[in-house]
């Protein structure tokens, strides 16, 4: 498949301290494409997802987002930022504003939209999510799987080229689990481009073009979904897959 | 009593200078506050470096001392401004040190996955903190704030001994005048009084309307 690269990383490092937790980090998202990041804790992808729009620097290597190389800091920065939606582990919704508001808040600051013109455009995000009837509650009247969703909706509100997601479901009861892969599922039907940092391996197998594996900060494998799971070629994902397979 | 009714002019004039100094003061210590409390959270170095010094050269100087630079050290570099002015100035940049700090504590409160979704968004530095940052840092600083004012209405005091009129200053008419010290004195402390029940009054207010619900 001819790829259209979107997202290319090249020969990417970072270390805490002395722990080298993204070492020559190779790897490139088509447009449209969605790539699962799988591995153990400690393998460095959530610090490969987060690097992906710089909330994490890195001290070598190159990041290009549509062919532009991740500008340090600054207004280019965050213009950049704008394309590249987030999801957190945490939802991260701003605890002081509705959930319209939340939505809607990044629209008028950063791409200079009307109240009204951001909130038609929220309320049919939160509806899209399935949560229109609570566009004027707090986040903390949510349940997490319902917080979760609406920081898809906020995210998807700047209308981005791409959607990164770090452990979107790892926070919550596994009731609501998903109702959030749901509404993932439904996105990369939509054709988003998405990196899926998660633990979640019924989600990569149904909804991944490919599959990640990382370990001790290290690309290990990167492979179609069906190939991955029933054939890893290394020890360490064959390691890794009998550990959370068998039960 | 006698002592009120027959000086309430000169009681007058000091509670108003006491009371005009506190407010300008109290304006100025605010917004310089603020505008270090963000330099103190920049991503550019140098804005932290600033900051940082102001806060220690500020907060650690006595108040007297620092009258005194300002008094005596400006005029020698050419400024010469009011007595009143210089007292607010002095006053105000003291008090701005710790109103910085209480601020910084408030937005340390503040989760960093906030700041973090935030610029997630394509938020600028000075956006996320005006906008999503600061909102939530502000309901806990409420009463520290608070405390800061109230210990600047009292600091205003000093400013006596540097001929500008205030409420403690007028104890010297009236003693040379032969009244009662310890009546002068309790007046004194009822103005004053007044003015740092009010600011209390002020900010229980804001707590209970903005405060962090628990």
């Amino acid at each position: 498949m001819t790829v259209d690269p979107l997202i290319e990383l090249r020969g990417v490092n970072k270390h805490y301290g002395t722990l080298h937790v993204l070492q020559g980090i190779d790897l490139t998202v088509g447009r449209g494409e969605v790539v699962v990041v799988i591995g153990p804790s400690g393998s460095g992808k959530s610090t490969l997802c987060r690097a992906m729009n710089r909330l994490e620097s890195i001290e070598s290597g190159e990041i290009r987002i549509d062919g532009r190389p991740l500008p340090e800091e600054g207004k280019d920065l965050a213009r950049l930022r704008a394309e590249v939606g987030m999801v957190f582990q945490s939802f991260n919704l701003f605890a002081h504003k509705t959930v319209l508001a939340n939505v809607s808040l990044a629209q008028i600051k950063v791409r200079g939209r009307k109240r009204e013109e951001a909130d038609r455009r929220s309320r049919e995000l939160l509806d899209r999510v399935g949560l229109a009837a609570h566009a004027e509650k707090y986040p903390a009247q949510l349940s997490g799987g319902q917080q979760q969703r609406v920081a898809i909706a906020r995210a998807l509100a700047m209308d981005p080229k791409a959607l990164l997601f770090d452990e979107p479901t790892s926070a919550l009861d596994p009731e609501m689990i998903n109702e959030v892969l749901d509404v993932m599922r439904q996105l990369a039907r939509d054709g988003m481009t998405m990196v899926v940092v998660t633990h979640e391996m019924g989600f990569a197998r149904s909804a991944a073009h490919r599959v990640v594996f990382m370990a001790d900060g290290r690309i290990l494998e990167d492979r179609a979904p069906e190939e991955f799971f029933t054939a890893p070629r290394s020890e360490r994902a064959k390691d890794f897959l009998s550990k959370i397979l068998s039960h | 009593m006698d002592v009120l009714t027959e000086n309430f002019s000169l009681y007058g004039e000091g509670f108003l200078g006491t009371l005009e100094l506190t407010l300008y003061a109290s304006a100025l210590a605010l917004v310089l506050g603020f505008v270090m409390a963000a330099f103190r959270v920049a991503p550019v170095g140098s804005f932290r470096v600033f900051g940082t010094v102001w806060v220690t050269i500020l907060r650690n100087t006595p108040l007297t001392l620092l009258f005194f630079a300002v008094m005596l050290g400006l005029p020698r570099f050419g400024l010469v401004l009011p007595f009143e002015l210089f007292a607010v100035l002095a006053l105000g940049c003291y008090t701005s040190a710790f109103i910085c700090e209480a601020l910084r504590s408030g937005i340390n409160t503040v989760p960093v996955g906030q700041g973090e979704a935030a610029r997630s968004l394509g938020m600028s530095f000075t956006q996320s903190l005006g906008a999503v940052v600061l909102p939530q840092a502000f309901r806990s600083v409420i009463p520290p704030i608070g405390s800061t004012l109230i210990a600047l209405a009292k600091n205003s005091a000093i400013a006596g001994a540097f001929s500008v009129t205030e409420l403690l200053g007028t104890y010297k008419t009236l003693s040379e005048l032969g009244y009662n010290i310890i009546w002068t004195f309790v007046w004194i402390a009822v103005g004053y009084l007044i003015i740092t029940l009010s600011i209390s009054a002020v900010f229980n207010v804001m707590e209970k309307r903005w405060g962090v619900a628990r």
